[in-house]
């Protein structure tokens, strides 16, 4: 038997087991129905608006941008979250003390955190597929979403496991994870098009994979005529692939160095010393 | 008997502070050994060096056959760790986390040492076997102790180390976990490294006593033998005759032969008690923890050298 294939099997195992888990908790359930009813209630109460300049309807444009602003979101904080507070808690050292066991933790990281998604778009997508016309112009575009998804995920899920690797403690994942991700849904195109804001805050936004991703929803669920809308007035398919690949690329080269080095200084103390901090934080 | 870890000269330096200051001792294989030592003496600084957990400032330091700071994972299949957790795996069942531990020792298995452990097994040996199948989250802190145990040596580990298994543990929990250690040395044959502030646990669990005191190494026997090198005398209780006696004497085993000659069935409830090693560690524990560490360790170095 194989020590890395076997620890590879295992995550696998962790990741899906930690999924589970997770689908029948009360406190996850209640996170899903929450982000749902919220999409879907915004949703809801503008589903008589026109978009300008087009004869599609708000719903219709809204829906694929807030779900690659929830994919996008999702695949940075959860995993900067789980890993903040993982290695605190002991979970980090429980798998530095078995053999291989590190790569087994982040292969079920990397299963448990892109699993997360699933639940996530069906309570969104259900319900609004019930509630709203029009939503998905051609059913080929449900082959963009098969890609997109994919390539988007391995974008982003390196930026959420460095943020979850650098920070100092889980209490600072709200400054130096949730802030940045928000600005960068602000300025992504996402509530309002993205050529409404001044000209460098464009090119940053265009800098980052959320642009691109809920551009590539809207080029899969939205008529061929909305990219009239875009900058360019096209869908810019080959950049989208491109500036993502880049991404990712960039993410699966830097991150395991990092989880290295962060995995290497992982010692008792600092499980305990975290322990000591919180119950002073709670007092 | 061969060495199981050798340590030479190790030293640690956080910033201009010195923790170890050249610390030497040998392990050999089927020993329990103890690290003993008031708060901040630096057992917890040693013995994450031995497992491999922190980069040591200077000194050699062999585990197994390999340096810990840059051992592999082949190295690790043969090590376990007892980690203090806190509140990990909360929505992890034991049963459920220990399958998925072990299974990390698998390919590691020989015919004379499988692994990793029968799980229900060792559920009952750390007596989890009720609990098996709750969410962690539901456990008491001495149940976690328990469970911290069995992860520790699911993979039936050849070396065991264990940093202040039984802090918060009551009375009785912490007679459980001293039978589990004993019989994992005595049936599994696993050399065992602990740390703990407590004469009495070190007392009644290792085979030698490695006293750690001003970042060195003070005393190094067995419990008894450390009480034997105190000079001074022990104390012989009794009865007679519906009166308590409370004598101070240099040799208790010949005042006691004496003794039963004159009094002969006259003599009840006996206590012979020697001079007390609890006495001096005390001494020691106090003066450490006033901060004079190094007069502390130079005092308890004299009194059992």
């Amino acid at each position: 038997m194989n020590p890395t294939w076997n620890a590879v099997s295992l995550g696998l195992q962790r990741g899906w087991t930690e999924f589970v888990q997770s689908v029948r908790s009360t406190q996850d359930q209640g996170f899903y129905l929450f982000t749902a009813a919220l999409t879907v209630g915004y949703l809801f109460l503008r589903r008589n608006t026109e978009v300008e300049g087009t004869d599609l309807l708000l719903p219709s444009v809204a829906l694929p941008s807030i779900l690659g602003a929830l994919i996008a979101f999702g695949v940075i904080i959860g995993p900067a979250y789980a890993l903040a507070m993982e290695k605190e808690d002991g979970t980090l050292l429980r798998h530095k003390a078995v053999p291989h066991g590190l790569q087994g933790y982040f292969t079920g990281q990397l299963l448990f955190q892109s699993l997360s998604l699933l639940p996530q778009m069906i309570v969104i997508l259900v319900p609004s597929f019930l509630l709203f016309d029009d939503l998905m112009a051609d059913p080929s575009g449900w082959l963009t979403v098969a890609w997109v998804i994919p390539l988007g995920l391995l974008a982003t899920m390196p930026i959420g496991m460095l943020i979850g690797a650098l920070v100092p403690s889980t209490q600072k994942v709200g400054t130096w994870g949730m802030l940045p991700v928000l600005v960068m849904a602000g300025i992504s195109g996402i509530f309002y098009p993205v050529q409404q804001l001044w000209g460098w805050v464009q090119v940053i936004a265009q800098v980052f994979p959320m642009y691109w991703i809920a551009l590539g929803m809207r080029s899969a669920f939205l008529p061929d005529e909305a990219a009239a809308l875009e900058i360019g007035g096209s869908w810019r398919t080959t950049q989208t692939v491109v500036v993502l690949g880049i991404w990712a690329v960039v993410g699966a080269l830097v991150t395991p160095m990092v989880l290295r080095r962060m995995a290497r200084r992982q010692t008792g103390s600092q499980v305990e010393a975290a322990r000591d901090a919180s119950l002073q934080w709670v007092r | 008997m061969e060495a199981v870890v050798t340590v030479r000269d190790l030293r640690m330096r956080y910033g201009d502070n010195d923790v170890l200051t050249g610390v030497d001792f040998d392990i050999r294989r089927g020993e329990v050994v103890c690290l003993l030592g008031p708060n901040g003496a630096g057992k917890t600084t040693t013995i994450e060096i031995l497992e491999g957990f922190r980069i040591r400032s200077a000194g050699d330091v062999t585990v197994m056959g390999q340096d810990p700071a840059h051992a592999d994972d082949d190295w690790r299949a043969h090590t376990g760790v007892v980690l203090q957790s806190w509140r990990d795996h909360p929505r992890w069942t034991p049963r459920r986390l220990l399958t998925q531990l072990g299974g990390y020792f698998a390919p590691y298995s020989t015919p004379e040492r499988p692994r990793p452990h029968d799980i229900d097994l060792l559920l009952e040996t750390v007596g989890l076997t009720e609990l098996a199948d709750r969410k962690i989250a539901t456990l008491s802190g001495g149940q976690r102790r328990r469970l911290d145990v069995a992860v520790g040596i699911v993979g039936r580990p050849e070396l065991l180390f264990l940093d202040e298994p039984t802090a918060g543990f009551d009375p009785q929990a912490r007679r459980d976990f001293h039978g589990v250690v004993r019989s994992l040395a005595d049936s599994e044959g696993t050399t065992i490294l602990l740390t703990t502030h407590d004469l009495d646990e070190a007392e009644k669990l290792a085979d030698r006593v490695l006293v750690l005191a001003a970042g060195r190494i003070v005393a190094d026997d067995t419990v008894d033998g450390l009480a034997r090198r105190l000079e001074g005398e022990s104390q012989v209780r009794w009865t007679a005759a519906g009166r308590r006696h409370v004598e101070a004497v240099p040799d208790a085993t010949k005042f006691v032969r004496n003794l039963f000659d004159e009094l002969g069935d006259a003599v009840e409830d006996l206590e012979v008690r020697r001079a007390s090693l609890e006495d001096a560690y005390l001494a020691l524990v106090q003066q450490h923890e006033a901060g004079h560490g190094e007069a502390a360790a130079r005092l308890f170095a004299e009194v059992t050298g």
